[in-house]
């Protein structure tokens, strides 16, 4: 069998773990996972206009059954303290983010590079947990481990592509 | 199949009572219904209102009611879903109403609270105060069923249209400055085990 891209992976970790609904505000670089979910029929998926509000709707979909992740830039991150602060950390409600790390590793953009520093220690702020996942051997196992440990322990966690599994995205000349 | 409902629009619309028309919606819940009350007052009365186990309250998270209402609709698409929320908290989050017609989720509702101010901040008036009409914004996000209650019996109509037929649906009320009646009892972790369990996902 042909080697699987991250995204391929990652579809087929949120498989073996039940995840059924992907919202997202949508990334350059999450592209192909994108697609991939919305190609499935396994999923439902679809784009919200803000990430609050992705997180909003996979905390209402887990209290009523179904296991959702959403999927953002470190922008989207950015915007979101409050309902992290506010709706899943203090009612222990499992909301899965996978984040595509823009603003480093040859960031472009300066903004995009100030945001990223944010992400951290606002995750460590909140006693999140949260993994990097920097090569394509790392990826199922920090994913499915990841998932599985918030379900378990009822906590949201934070899963950053790194540029360094995805390539990123760079200034093209 | 959606169509446009009739009203008479803000500018003739009764002003009502939060807790007063909560609790008629409260009254017409026979089958596990869940509701999702909004930042402040709006969760304040449906916990007034009686407790049930099938409403959440959200305790913090300003404009979150919808969104959180609508994964509820998603998960579960037998159950009845009712978002109940202040003018202020839906216009921190307009776009949440195109997303929902775009899905459009035959099993939910969205009550708007309107009394044209953030009441629990000290009522500042906000842009509804101005003339901006929460159900002419939602027409134009692509929920067609969204209307004005125009006074009580209005108000009770199209809870019953809601509860009876295929959503997604909207309906606003003008409301009066009547503060809540009651706080909630603010444990995140009670509210939201209680809630599962009363949605059947625990046991
Ligand atoms: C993101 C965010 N911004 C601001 C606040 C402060 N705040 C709490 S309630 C509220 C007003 C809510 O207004 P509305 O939804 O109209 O309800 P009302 O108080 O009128 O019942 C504000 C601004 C908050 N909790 N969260």
């Amino acid at each position: 069998m042909a080697e699987r891209a991250w995204h391929e992976i990652v579809r087929d970790v949120f498989k073996a773990n039940q995840v059924k609904l992907v919202t997202y505000v949508p990334d350059n670089v999450l592209r192909p996972l994108i697609d991939a979910v919305r190609a499935d029929k396994d999923f439902t998926s679809f784009a919200c206009a803000r990430e609050e509000e992705a997180v909003g709707v996979v905390s209402g979909a887990w209290m009523a059954g179904m296991r959702g992740v959403v999927l953002m830039q470190t922008s989207g991150f950015a915007t979101l303290a409050n309902a992290l602060a506010s709706l899943a950390v203090p009612f222990q409600i499992p909301v899965v983010m996978m984040i595509s790390e823009r603003g480093t590793l040859g960031e472009f953009n300066l903004g995009q590079a100030m945001t990223c520093r944010t992400m951290r220690p606002v995750l460590d702020a909140l006693a999140m947990e949260h993994h990097t996942i920097e090569r394509l051997d790392q990826v199922e196992f920090i994913a499915d481990r990841t998932i599985k440990q918030a379900v378990q322990t009822q906590a949201p966690a934070a899963l950053i592509l790194s540029p360094l599994l995805t390539g990123g995205k760079v200034l093209k000349k | 199949m959606s169509q446009e409902l009739e009203s008479r629009g803000r500018g003739n619309a009764k002003v009502l009572n939060r807790f007063d028309i909560t609790k008629r919606l409260v009254a017409k819940l026979k089958h596990e219904e869940a509701v999702v009350g909004g930042i402040g007052n709006t969760n304040f009365d449906l916990w007034a209102a009686g407790r049930r186990p099938q409403n959440f309250y959200m305790l913090g998270s300003m404009g979150l009611a919808v969104p959180i209402a609508l994964g509820v609709a998603l998960a579960q698409p037998k159950r009845r879903v009712f978002a109940l929320e202040g003018d202020g908290s839906i216009l921190m989050q307009l776009g949440a109403l195109t997303t929902i017609a775009m899905l459009r989720p035959r099993n939910l509702a969205i009550v708007v609270m309107d009394n044209g101010s953030y009441q629990i901040t000290g009522s500042q008036p906000t842009s509804t105060a101005a003339g901006a009409d929460i159900v002419a914004m939602a027409r134009g996000a692509g929920i067609d069923q969204s209307a004005w209650a125009d006074d009580e019996a209005a108000f009770e109509k199209l809870m019953d249209r809601a509860l009876a037929g295929e959503g997604p649906w909207l309906v606003a009320a003008r409301i009066d400055g009547e503060p809540a009646v009651e706080q909630t009892e603010r444990d995140p972790a009670q509210i939201r085990d209680r809630f599962m369990r009363g949605l059947g996902v625990k046991k």
